[in-house]
């Protein structure tokens, strides 16, 4: 079907741009405004070449598509590159949300900007190419990969706890990609192989799959994050510049969720199984504990931060509760939440950037110097709410119907969510956005410029849209998640029936 | 047709949204750099401090605070313009809904219009599709009536402020979200108008977000309906699970075929139908302000008075009523959520009523009434007369609108006082708004002939004919209800309009409203007169079934029980209404200095309905400072102290103390040596593995 290896194309056109950003030198103005054109030159190309892979998917076909296979190391391990309904619109969610990160850094950036753009450029390329990737030892060098252009976008050109942020960031994702390692390792040893569609199909031992599952779990879990590993996120989110924040909240977090759906579910069903009990119990704390915690916060990043943890339980929800609708509704979430978590953050920087505080106690009544901004917050915050007729309802609401059908516990608890998402969002809205203007610091605050509309306005017409309509998204994953749903449950069922015979 | 009456108001959002925002962009500059220490910044600010504090000390009622900053700033341009679009179009939408309750009640001409795929996984097909039957097109008729007329209204009230373009476009925004809930065919469209009623209702309320009271009030609104939301969103849920669909056909379908069935919910065996039901209604309770969730509804008068009519009156808090009346089939098979639904609407009834007795804000008098005859329409509900319930919500949008803009005009001929007690005398000022005033009473005490005369009665006979266990506290508590409405309701107009003014400032100046809101409230008039008789035998009489047919599921026994109820029990709500007028002429006009020395003989008894029953203290105590606190302990004490203190900065701390003693290589920077481990782990890997690939 394909004449290209678009997929591929994909992936390393970023590291081209950042290759031309390199071996354009100086460090005078003229130098940086063409760093900072290269780059949202490379992104949107890149988007453009995704957008080509939307076109030729064939939704129908649950199997990896634009597959690439070329020898690599050592016998067994290959290059071998290929989407499927699953992680076809987390990478159109990266190339799409690239460009925005761009605009968004285009002044707030002053110092370094080439290396600046170059790691953006660099981290894309990671991003997608773990999104992809459909060789273990590939997926670790991308998954991996990715935390050192994100760990110098905080450490270098962050807030002043940078170092401390950034720190805490690599010590727990370390800490969950060395198990990960050993894991992979594993089942390298157990399979022959790392071929990842052929270990889909490998039955691994009970035994195994436990411990597999566990290290998987302790990387993906950090990643995600999950309650009790995410005190991290709020520091780096705070620390991070804005369009770092974009990214962290937008791509990053997914990467967790992602593996959870690529390896966990389909490697080691009977585990996933078992722990299903403790994924959800750890994702209802999630909801609960960081909405409350959401509530007390000073800071608008942190708060933003903490609401982030609280969505993403209800992905680990739905994706463990094996129905058709959590998983469909995990990957909604995921791609939902990178739409608006990715706009909050957006609009926290635009006040940033005039401001340079996020302190909520210094902002107030902005609404009445800047009533485009005002609108644009306003939308967001409601889709962060999970008002219907925003995509963040539909996440919301299929990961819950979904997580229902298995474990009422777990979405009553889950639901709580609902009314202390209002109460947080609600009261950050109010704080900033209304109230009368009587801070003389606030005065002379001007509305969205149009570089800024710019990168905010698609962003509204998405979330309406998958709002009203996620059919695009639903369809583009429904194959995928079908078959993953039904070979789940094979294989639950599987055992039970085994188990009954004995 | 159906399609014009749901998306004209949308569209007419939308123009009046566009006209308010590049009003509102043209005013206010782009741009990102700001000018630190800017003299013209520092006069505005002091302007704006200026106003706000102005705006505190006036009078102690906060309301309104536009008008006492005087003309702060000009009208939006366009503003003309987006009040026409939007009443115009709201006209329309009006007049093409009374044409479908022709063709829908008489004709039978039901209709499901299909628009678009919504959420399609798995089992879980939801499409957006619009039907009506005759349930549906009583709403849309009280909907876009009430909702035309408010439109022409606000074009008068709002007149000095200088939003008008936004206001006109939330206005038919709730419009909008209302008729998509009310045409609903699944439960999750239903409940995408239900929470859009609720986006509307809190940016209406904030609708002068200088205000903190009103941005408190919004807020609180939004919350307490989302309580309700939670149980509703876990009705949704369970009725998925038990019947596989989410649309209202298939439900009833399948609802015979689950009694009996049970749910383990949190452990506890709950018979399936039972449990739903009562989720369900725990939405209908918040959106309706029923008894424990009502707290915002008084609140919510922050919001202009036209907002109060239309939203807090006659549409949005009786989305609980008609979400009921649509699940009739539901509830018909769970007589124990019947009973409980009859529960809370007669506490609610008889509740509201009491602290309606001692209120003197005219709005919260008013709003603490619509949340009593809210009730009345739930023990409707609850005894299985849905179609009486819906009666009373019909006649109850005419003249609880009537009252509230009625309100409105006093409001607004006092010049934006709204406290009873600086009224008085005010007949001789504004004769018109008098008579519709009181012909608004007359309706909503029940006095014969006019239209809550019918339903009102209608419903106490349904609660003391109906088999429901709480139906005999559902009696009691609705007639005593009636004598309690009466009165308050008279000392609403005996203090306003009669007796001696006691603010003479005000009092002069008093002047009758303009034209555009006096049509409003004179149709409305005719209306609380009106909807009653015509439609007496249609909603609870022998033309249920014929006309409403299978858009609700009757109790099949008791229209013929409720004509067969001895007549001393039909006479008792008007000997009660009768009642209550009587004491509150005595009060109020033959023996004034009554109700102040019965408040000084039962100071407990007053300040315990002055202050509501102490509901509003209750929850802070229960609800909002625990999860404060828990909220600051989780942060500080859990992420910080434990989480952190066990996880990154302990080992971190070790790690410090490590490299302290040992060799101090290079920088010292701590993620330096992360750095280097990653690295080295990656290689060590890549190697392990070539190794093994190697042999």
């Amino acid at each position: 079907m394909t004449t290209w290896p678009i997929l591929s194309v994909t992936t390393f056109l970023p590291l081209v741009g950042a290759l031309i950003v390199y071996l354009s030198r100086g460090d005078d103005e003229a130098a940086r405004r063409n760093s900072r054109w290269i780059a949202l030159w490379t992104t949107l190309i890149t988007f453009a070449v995704s957008v080509i892979l939307v076109m030729r998917f064939d939704a129908s076909n649950a199997d990896f598509q634009f597959v690439e296979k070329a020898n690599w190391l050592a016998t067994g391990i290959t290059y071998h590159m290929g989407v499927d309904g699953i992680s076809l619109p987390l990478v159109i969610l990266t190339t799409a949300i690239m460009p925005f990160c761009i605009i968004a850094s285009w002044k707030s950036i002053t110092n370094r900007v080439r290396e600046y753009m170059m790691a953006f450029l660099i981290l894309e390329t990671l991003m997608i190419g773990t999104f992809s990737a459909l060789d273990l030892v590939l997926f670790y060098l991308f998954f991996e990969g990715g935390l050192i252009p994100m760990f110098l976008i905080i450490g270098v050109w962050g807030g002043p706890r940078r170092v401390y942020a950034s720190f805490k960031f690599f010590l727990y994702t370390l800490l969950g990609s060395v198990l990960m390692l050993l894991a992979i390792m594993a089942l390298y040893w157990n399979g022959g192989t790392t071929d990842i569609p052929t270990l889909m199909h490998t039955a691994v031992p009970r035994s195994l799959q436990t411990w597999a599952w566990l290290a998987f779990f302790a990387s993906f879990a950090v990643k995600m994050p999950m309650w009790p590993v995410h005190t991290w996120l709020p520091d780096a989110h705070v620390e991070a510049p804005t369009a770092g924040s974009v990214v962290l909240a937008a791509i990053l977090l997914k990467m967790g969720g992602y593996g959870f759906l690529r390896f966990s579910l389909p490697m080691f069903p009977l585990a996933s199984h078992d722990f299903a009990p403790l994924i959800f119990t750890l994702s209802a704390i999630a909801i609960i504990y960081t909405s409350l915690v959401a509530l007390m916060q000073e800071d608008m990043k942190k708060l933003i931060a903490y609401s982030s943890v609280a969505h993403m339980g209800f992905v680990t929800m739905g994706i463990f509760a094996g129905t058709m609708q959590g998983v469909a509704g995990g990957v909604f979430q995921m791609i939902s939440h990178g739409i608006v978590s990715g706009a909050l953050f957006l609009c926290v920087g635009i006040v940033y950037d005039r401001m340079h505080t996020r302190d909520i106690a210094a902002y107030g009544g902005l609404v009445n110097r800047m009533p485009l901004y005002a609108l644009t917050f306003m939308v967001f915050t409601m889709a962060n709410v999970g008002l219907p007729g925003t995509s963040g309802f539909v996440g919301e609401f299929m990961t819950l119907l979904g997580t229902f059908k298995v474990s009422i516990p777990t979405a009553f608890f889950a639901t709580f969510g609902v009314i202390l998402s209002a109460c947080y969002a609600l009261w950050l809205y109010r704080k900033v956005v209304f109230g009368a203007l009587v801070k003389p610091s606030l005065a002379s605050m001007k509305d969205l410029t149009f570089r800024e509309c710019l990168t905010l306005f698609p962003l509204i017409a998405l979330t309406i849209l998958f709002g009203i309509y996620p059919k695009p998204v639903l369809d583009m994953s429904a194959a995928s998640v079908q078959q993953l749903v039904n070979n789940y449950n094979t294989a639950v069922t599987a055992v039970k029936a085994a188990a009954l015979l004995q | 047709m159906v399609q014009a009456i749901v998306f004209l108001p949308l569209l007419g959002a939308i123009l009046a949204g566009l006209i308010a925002l590049f009003g509102a962009h043209a005013r206010n500059p782009s741009g990102d750099t700001v000018e630190h220490h800017d003299d013209h910044g520092h006069g505005d600010a002091h302007a704006a401090a200026a106003h706000d504090d102005h705006g505190h000390d006036d009078h102690g009622h906060d309301d309104h605070a536009h008008d006492d900053h005087g003309p702060v700033e000009p009208a939006a341009a366009g503003s003309r313009g987006a009040e026409l679009i939007t009443t115009a179009f709201l006209f329309v939408s009006a007049a093409l809904s009374w044409m479908t309750l022709v063709d829908v009640g008489f004709m039978h001409h039901d209709m499901r219009i299909p628009l678009l795929p919504w959420i399609l996984s798995g089992d879980l097909q939801v499409y957006w599709t619009l039907r009506v039957d005759t349930l549906t097109a009583v709403m849309l008729v009280v909907v876009t009536t009430v909702s035309s007329l408010v439109h022409l209204y606000s074009i008068g009230y709002m007149d000095e402020d200088p939003n008008r373009p936004r206001f006109f476009g939330y206005l038919s925004l709730f419009t909008f979200a209302m008729l998509m809930l009310v045409t609903a065919d699944n439960l999750v469209q239903l409940f995408f108008g239900w929470e859009g009623v609720g986006l509307a209702s809190y940016l209406l309320i904030g609708f002068w977000y200088q205000k903190p009271s009103a941005n408190a009030a919004a807020i609180k609104a939004f919350v307490v309906n989302r309580v309700g939301d939670f149980g509703f969103a876990l009705g949704i849920f369970a009725i998925f699970v038990l019947a596989g669909s989410t649309d209202f056909e298939t439900i009833f379908h399948a609802a015979p075929g689950l009694t009996g069935k049970t749910i383990d919910f949190l452990g506890w065996h709950a018979d399936a139908l039972t449990l739903t039901c009562l989720l369900l209604f725990m939405g209908a309770m918040g959106k309706s302000a029923q008894f424990l969730l009502h707290t915002w509804l008084p609140d919510a008068m922050e919001g202009p008075t036209p907002v109060s009519a239309l939203i807090h009156a006659a549409t949005m808090v009786t989305a609980g009523v008609f979400m009921v009346a649509r699940l009739s089939p539901l509830f018909e098979l769970a007589p124990n959520a019947q009973a409980v639904v009859m529960f809370f609407g007669a506490t609610t009834a008889f509740f509201a009523a009491t602290i309606g007795l001692v209120q003197n804000d005219i709005k919260r008098i008013v709003a603490y009434s619509t949340c009593s005859q809210l009730g009345y329409m739930f023990v409707a509900m609850g005894a299985g007369a849905y179609s009486v319930g819906m009666f009373h919500l019909f006649t109850h949008a005419f003249f609880k609108a009537l009252l509230f803009l009625g309100s409105g005009s006093v409001i607004y001929a006092m010049h934006h006082e709204q406290d009873i007690r600086n009224m008085g005398g005010l007949w001789r000022k504004i004769p018109y708004t008098y008579a519709v005033m009181v012909v608004g009473t007359l309706a909503l005490t029940g006095f014969p002939l006019t239209a809550g005369y019918f339903s009102k009665d209608a419903i106490i006979e349904a609660a003391y004919a109906s088999h429901n266990p709480f139906a005999i506290y559902g009696f009691l508590m609705t007639v005593v209800a009636a004598g309690l409405t009466s009165f308050y309701s008279w000392r609403l107009i005996f203090k306003t309009f009669h007796g001696e003014p006691h603010d003479d400032h005000h009092y002069e100046a008093a002047h009758e409203a303009p034209i555009w809101m006096l049509i409003p409230i004179g149709v409305l008039a005719v209306g609380s007169i009106l909807a009653g008789f015509p439609f007496k035998e249609l909603f609870a009489g022998h033309g249920i079934e014929e006309f409403f047919r299978e858009s609700v599921k009757m109790n099949p026994h008791i229209i013929e029980e409720m004509h067969h109820i001895p007549e001393t029990i039909a006479l008792l709500p008007t000997v009660m209404m009768v009642l209550g007028f009587l004491v509150s002429y005595l009060f109020y006009i033959r023996r004034p200095y009554l109700p102040v020395e019965l408040a000084n003989t039962q100071p407990m008894l007053y300040k315990f309905l002055l202050n509501k029953w102490y509901f509003d203290e209750l929850y802070e105590i229960i609800f909002v400072r625990p999860a404060k606190w828990i909220g600051y302990q989780l942060w500080k004490k859990g992420d910080g102290f434990i989480i952190d203190g066990l996880g990154p900065d302990g080992i971190s701390a070790r790690v410090l103390d490590v490299t302290r003693n040992v060799v101090k290589i290079q920088t010292g920077y701590l993620y330096h040596y992360a750095f280097a481990m990653l690295i080295g782990a990656a290689g060590l890997i890549t190697w392990f593995m070539f190794g093994f690939g190697g042999q």
